[in-house]
């Protein structure tokens, strides 16, 4: 965008770099300005947001606070358009996450309203408004809506979220085959996309930092549950899991599953792997 | 998690409107269970006054068991607590069955129901006692 100002401004020698940057700074924010006066004439409807804004970085801007932006409304619109539409059009700097647009990547998990949210997966129509956007809870932030996820990836590789059978199929070619009943067992587990919405709603997490949270043990139950895995692995998984930050720590808030963009029902498999887990310590002797 | 800046309204404890059913249940199930936790020593306490014989109270029939639970039972307010206290009770009792079922990964995409459903009857078993109590019959 930067370049394509600097063709448009016409430059003299006597004018100093600080000079050309302040106008064009000031043709841009013109240019703007007007672009959406126009956006917001020609709409239907127009819609509020309050947006979360922090900046550690910069002087003046490490005060939290929230910044408004009215956004021209059309059908269909996801709130992560109407953050586009602000950062596009109001404030370049505005930050926040996001790639697929499509409830897949998992990276725009906001807090919207209220609750934790994919911004591509809300519609702004079902909204109250204004509608206020903030960071995920119980996580540091970044800069403005971006949080710092090493923590909840540090819990989800804890589990060792990978599929890691006893033995191969006989053929190079093979597949290793599943039957249907024990698909159908994990197939909500499988639909995760790390977005780090329930480990964020989560009471016990945000109070206890070690543990695993919601995700990390759904990730667990996907391959505990899974029949083509060895015995001698599960009883690996069980122990990661059965540990003093594992699935006992949950309390049945049902935060996570209320939370959940993909609708897993993740306090069922928590609660599923405390019965494993008791199931494969009871001894009858 | 430690945060050098205040979050402001995310993370303040004014949010508790926006709880769901199952932190709802969760929230009352602990607090129900503290307040029985209290009223068991205080029951032992109020009790333990109340054993031995009078030799006087005996002689006219009465024994200090029976005269403490007399005297206490005159008063409005003890009848007040009782209510509170099957209320307290009742709830705990059957948030506890729920969650009986949810351990037992029975219904748990029902579980906001079952939590409404504990409320309710709590609330119609409360009533029904209220002529009891407040009659104060020993």
């Amino acid at each position: 965008m930067s370049t394509e100002i600097q063709q448009e401004t016409e430059t003299t020698e006597e004018q100093s770099p600080e000079q050309i940057r302040e106008e064009v700074a000031e043709d841009l924010s013109e240019k703007r300005r007007e672009q959406i006066q126009e956006d917001l004439e020609s709409a239907e409807k127009t819609v509020q947001l309050k947006v979360f804004r922090y900046d550690p970085e910069i002087e003046g801007k490490e005060e939290p606070r929230f910044d408004s932006f009215t956004v021209p409304f059309h059908r269909g619109m996801t709130v992560l358009d109407a953050l586009i539409y602000a950062r596009d059009r109001y404030d370049s700097s505005l930050t926040f996450r996001h790639s697929c647009r499509q409830a897949v990547c998992g990276s725009d998990a906001l807090f919207i309203n209220g609750q934790q949210r994919l911004g591509c997966k809300t519609q702004m129509g079902d909204l109250e408004h204004p509608v206020r956007i903030e960071p995920l809870p119980h996580q540091d932030v970044v800069k403005d809506l971006v949080v710092d996820m090493q923590h909840f990836y540090d819990q989800m590789h804890a589990v060792e979220p990978y599929f890691d059978p006893d033995e191969l199929p006989d053929g190079e070619l093979e597949e290793q085959h599943q039957t249907p009943e024990n698909r159908e067992k994990v197939k909500l587990s499988t639909r995760c996309i790390w977005c780090g919405a329930c480990m964020s709603s989560c009471n016990i997490a945000a109070g206890d930092n070690e543990y695993l949270g919601p995700a990390a043990i759904n990730k667990a139950y996907r391959f505990a549950m899974d029949e083509r895995e060895g015995s001698d692995r599960k009883q690996e998984r069980l122990r990661i899991i059965e540990q003093e930050h594992g699935v006992w720590r949950c309390q049945t808030q049902f935060s996570c599953t209320e939370v959940c963009p993909k609708d897993i029902p993740l306090t069922e498999h928590i609660q599923a792997l405390k019965r494993e887990s008791i199931k494969n310590n009871l001894k009858f002797w | 998690m430690s945060q050098s800046y205040d979050r402001g309204t995310v993370e303040s404890f004014g949010r508790w409107l926006e709880f769901k059913p199952g932190m709802w249940a969760w929230i009352l199930h602990k607090l129900t269970g503290w307040i029985l936790v209290g009223y068991l020593f205080t029951h032992i306490a109020v009790l333990s006054t109340a054993t031995g014989v009078d030799p006087a109270a005996a002689a006219a029939g009465n024994d200090i068991y029976t005269t403490t639970l007399q005297s206490l039972e005159e008063l409005l307010i003890v009848r007040f607590l009782e209510i509170g206290l099957l209320t307290v009770a009742v709830f705990h009792i059957l948030n506890g069955i729920r969650l009986l079922f949810v351990d037992l990964g029975l219904g748990l995409d029902r579980q906001d129901v079952s939590f409404y459903v504990s409320l309710i009857m709590t609330a119609l078993i409360t009533l029904a006692s209220l002529p009891t109590f407040l009659g104060g019959v020993l």
